[in-house]
């Protein structure tokens, strides 16, 4: 939980030690609504940050995830391919996305943390 | 995360030109007269016309995704949240809507919910196994009258109208005179204190056009009564008699396409045994004044759930129902969009409705293209505007309405392809992301229906 980081966008970064686990929040699961299909990325790319990491569709709508840190995909979630509600269900447990090889760590100090994401999504009403 | 950007918006393939027809005249809504039934009470104007607004089906899509992006960070410097426009018009089921936590979102005008909490696959699962509520008010409804209203309005459209009988319903087009389909509408004959009228549901995107088009075309021999002061319930789900015959046992006994005026409980209504989900139903036509009451004594049921647009469209994309602005417009035909039924015998014999060489030359010799079901391969969703090719990555069509079915428990979809790639079965792909994803043209609907037809 404490290592748990933030993107504006909405996307989270769980670090231990060189991985990183990425996903998306709470927040944005709840604004997309029934997710009905997660596109993963393949095993083995190499993402910068900002790339685009996967699409996740929902019934009414269709948004690309960007990985908020660099690095190279080295496991995805394949249980989404079965049931991509646990995006809903769990956005930061079992709804994970892919983990990655951190290129750089010190990217992460770029991130929001628990509370500075907190407070913004508040702002967004 | 950030919306992912639309598709390619779909391009004409051939068809039938998009002609202005007689747009332009003005609108000269009949004299409004009190009469019992649908036409009792008070007309009173909406808060906003919406006119010149044609938000379609889409727009909440892309207004919910754009609510989405702008909450999502992608447009943070745009700040709060822009709520609908300050035009935008309420049902009178407005407050019932958000007090049930309902997602607003502007679509045709109006703020309708979209969603309720429990999320468009619940509601559309409930629709399916129990029923389903909706607030389709921002629909439009009309009575028109005059010496022979039905033999008036042919002459907007291809229906046989003359030949149906009071408390029976169609679904017809009014076209324009390329054969363009202006809007698709339900007509009921109804019975006026024992003259002859027809009661009209429009498309609420189309509804202002579509009444001044009616007025003006048929001025002098009918008129035209907006019923501005009527709520419109949907009732759908295999148990939606059970629940409704509680409140209206007169309701057990119309068939699909069948309308009557029935009390329910101590409301007057409008009740059709008619919907656009693909399951039995009604629709319930009622006073504004009295729709808040009848909804919530709806929802006392058990069985019912309130349900939004999402699964609305949901539904009707299983069913195989085109959506109007999107799998129809004014640049297809009804023959292209597989509503060749929807033309009357006695009318095609006759030659008299507009476009009626257009499109009797397409029944001759087949349309060029036609308007398909497809069900792509695996999981991915494709989408309003993707394009479709053959097997030698040739484009074909594009796909005009597509999604999830949570019935059917995949993707699927519907457009025009080419009348060489229509036949059921045909292998096409689909390009989505810059990829192509393997798909076949599908029979419709992908789920069958279940209405209660005559024996």
């Amino acid at each position: 939980m404490a290592d748990r980081k933030y993107t504006e966008e909405h996307e989270w970064v769980e670090v231990d030690g060189e991985t990183g686990m990425i996903g998306i929040s709470d927040y944005a699961q709840e604004q997309l609504g029934d997710v009905v299909f997660v596109e993963l990325p393949d095993v083995g790319k190499s993402l910068g940050r900002g790339d685009e990491a996967a699409v996740v569709e929902s019934v009414k709508a269709a948004a690309e995830v960007y990985a908020p840190v660099g690095g190279e995909v080295i496991e995805v979630n394949s249980a989404l391919n079965g049931d991509p509600s646990l995006v809903n269900s769990d956005a930061f447990g079992d709804g994970w996305f892919a983990k990655l090889r951190l290129t750089d760590s010190a990217e992460l100090d770029e991130l929001m943390d628990e509370a500075a994401y907190r407070t913004f999504c508040e702002g967004l009403g | 995360m950030r919306p992912a950007p639309k598709e390619q918006p779909p391009r004409k393939l051939s068809g039938i030109e998009d002609r202005k027809g007689d747009d332009t005249l003005e609108s000269r809504p009949g004299r409004q007269r009190a009469a019992p039934g649908l036409t009792e009470g008070v007309n009173h104007g909406r808060t906003s016309s919406g006119q010149g607004e044609s938000l379609r089906f889409d727009d909440r899509v892309g207004q919910a995704a754009r609510r989405v992006r702008r909450r999502l960070g992608s447009n943070r410097e745009s700040g709060v949240a822009t709520e609908p426009d300050a035009e935008v018009c309420k049902t009178p089921l407005y407050d019932l809507h958000v007090a049930l936590g309902a997602r607003m979102v502007p679509f045709a005008g109006y703020a309708m919910p979209v969603q309720y909490p429990g999320g468009i696959i619940a509601e559309h699962s409930v629709t399916r196994s129990a029923a389903g509520l909706f607030d389709v008010s921002h629909m439009g409804q009309a009575i028109l009258r005059g010496d022979d209203p039905a033999t008036s309005f042919e002459r907007l459209v291809p229906g046989d109208i003359a030949g149906l009988e009071v408390g029976r319903m169609r679904y017809t087009l009014l076209l324009n005179d390329a054969g363009g389909i202006r809007d698709d509408l339900m007509v009921t004959r109804i019975d006026d204190k024992g003259a002859p009228a027809l009661f009209l549901v429009v498309n609420a995107a189309c509804k202002d056009a579509d009444f001044a088009h009616i007025a003006a075309s048929l001025a002098g021999e009918a008129e035209l009564q907006i019923l501005t002061d009527r709520a419109l319930l949907a009732l759908q789900g295999p148990k939606a008699e059970s629940v409704l015959g509680d409140l209206a046992p007169d309701c057990r006994d119309l068939v699909f396409m069948q309308g009557a005026e029935i009390r329910v409980g101590d409301v007057d209504a409008y009740i059709t045994r008619s919907g656009y989900t693909g399951e039995d139903g009604f629709e319930i036509s009622v006073l504004a004044g009295a729709v808040a009451g009848l909804t919530e004594r709806l929802l006392a049921h058990d069985e019912v759930e309130p349900v939004g647009l999402g699964a609305r469209d949901s539904l009707r994309l299983e069913a195989g129902l085109c959506l109007y602005g999107h799998d129809i417009d004014e640049t297809t035909s009804p023959i292209e969009a597989g509503l060749a039924w929807a033309v009357g015998k006695r009318r095609r014999e006759a030659a008299d409705f507009p476009g009626a060489a257009a499109i009797l030359g397409q029944l001759a010799d087949g349309p060029v293209r036609r308007w398909v079901g497809i069900r792509p391969e695996g999981r991915a969703l494709v989408r309003e505007g993707a394009p479709i090719c053959d097997a030698a990555g040739i484009e074909i069509g594009v796909v005009t309405s597509g999604g999830f079915g949570p019935s059917v428990g995949g993707p699927v979809a519907m457009g025009y392809v080419t009348a060489a790639n229509a036949e059921t079965g045909t292998e096409v792909s689909i390009e989505l992301r810059g990829r192509m994803v393997a798909a076949k043209v599908a029979d419709l609907p992908f789920v069958p229906a279940n209405y209660k037809r005559a024996r």
